[in-house]
């Protein structure tokens, strides 16, 4: 009796090293969405594989503004990328162009921004190592009212379209 | 007065408008189609010129690529972070629905940044997708092959020195006897894509 309770214990001790690390996983601080900061909800961010030799990637997600003030992306951070920008892109006439944003996004009063394929995003530059799908990407996000947070972006596909929360 | 000398002007005018009449016939029937079939022409040279570009494998890309099998050749960069993925993962798509009628397109994606983007870049850049090879060379060339396939591409430039690249984002398509025939827009319709390689692989 004494010897299945021991090797019953021994058992589950084994797994304790798994648990810790599913716990820990990702950045530390870095929050899984949704997210709220102030009168913002942060959420379906995701990221994109980067393909072999890439050396950029791209970062996106939904802001909500619940408040009656509007409020601005200034800026984002991320231990992935060397440095990080807002870029948006724009198709005319065939041709496809990327602007970077200086002054970042406006996120209007009650109204919703989504960063999106084809629309603004944020641009992972002088990226450390391929993004990975499956992996989490954290991301410091800069907002001129709402402040600072460090959130998650759950990396899909190289061509992924969808965010979830 | 003489009756004569008094209708010189009115057969003057009459003929000057015969003139025109002769004129207006031989343009509208001649010279007008002509014209047009000079600027068609142009559309049916496209992708001919005698640019010399190498490819991921280290093969040369040629105006005699395009040949031997229907192709699609589209242009990007690696330093892309939206288009060039979107379109590598669409064009994915469209190998796995021609494979289904085991047909296959060959897909050649043309670099608009040599400076960055070499050729073996280029190979590892579309190695996650079956049938793809990245195509590079000198610029020289690469502005050679910009101007026979008319795609735009223009440098922009980025803090710290950096740049990106404006350029057309459309996928071009060549029959097996490398003529034009056609082209993709970006994101355009699946139906619609579907239909023009069905009849790209079947001609």
């Amino acid at each position: 009796m004494r010897t299945i309770f021991l090797a019953t214990l021994a058992a589950l001790a084994l797994h304790v090293p798994d648990v810790w690390a599913q716990a820990h996983s990702g950045h530390a601080g870095a929050i899984p969405m949704p997210v709220m900061l102030g009168d913002l909800v942060i959420s379906r961010g995701y990221g994109r594989a980067t393909p072999p030799h890439a050396p950029v990637g791209t970062g996106y997600l939904s802001i909500q503004n619940q408040g009656r003030v509007p409020d601005r992306l200034l800026g984002a951070e991320s231990p992935a990328a060397g440095r990080v920008e807002i870029h948006r892109m724009a198709m005319r006439d065939g041709v496809m162009r990327m602007r970077p944003l200086p002054k970042g996004i406006e996120i209007p009063a009650g109204a919703t921004v989504d960063l999106r394929p084809g629309g603004a995003h944020l641009m992972l530059m002088a990226l450390k190592a391929p993004l990975v799908e499956g992996a989490r990407l954290p991301v410091k996000l800069r907002f001129e009212r709402a402040g600072r947070i460090e959130v998650q972006l759950a990396v899909g596909p190289l061509d992924a379209t969808g965010g979830h929360e | 007065m003489s009756v004569k000398s008094g209708l010189r002007p009115i057969r003057l005018a009459l003929w000057a408008l015969v003139a025109l009449a002769l004129i207006g016939l031989a343009w509208v029937q001649v010279i007008s189609p002509r014209l047009q079939a000079l600027s068609d022409g142009g559309m049916a040279n496209l992708g001919r010129g005698d640019y010399r570009l190498v490819t991921g494998d280290g093969q040369p890309f040629t105006q005699d690529s395009l040949k031997g099998q229907p192709t699609a050749v589209f242009f990007g960069f690696t330093h892309c972070p939206d288009v060039c993925p979107t379109t590598l993962g669409d064009i994915s798509g469209w190998q796995e629905d021609l494979a289904r009628a085991g047909k296959t397109l060959r897909v050649f994606l043309v670099t608009v940044d040599p400076e960055r983007d070499s050729p073996e870049v280029m190979r590892d850049y579309v190695s996650w997708v079956p049938g793809v090879q990245g195509v590079s060379g000198s610029p020289e060339e690469i502005a050679k092959a910009l101007k026979a396939f008319r795609v735009y591409a223009r440098k922009a430039a980025l803090e710290g020195g950096d740049y990106t690249m404006d350029h057309s984002a459309m996928v071009l398509l060549f029959d097996r006897d490398g003529r034009y025939s056609g082209l993709i827009g970006y994101q355009e319709d699946a139906d619609r894509v579907r239909a023009s390689l069905e009849r790209l692989v079947a001609g």
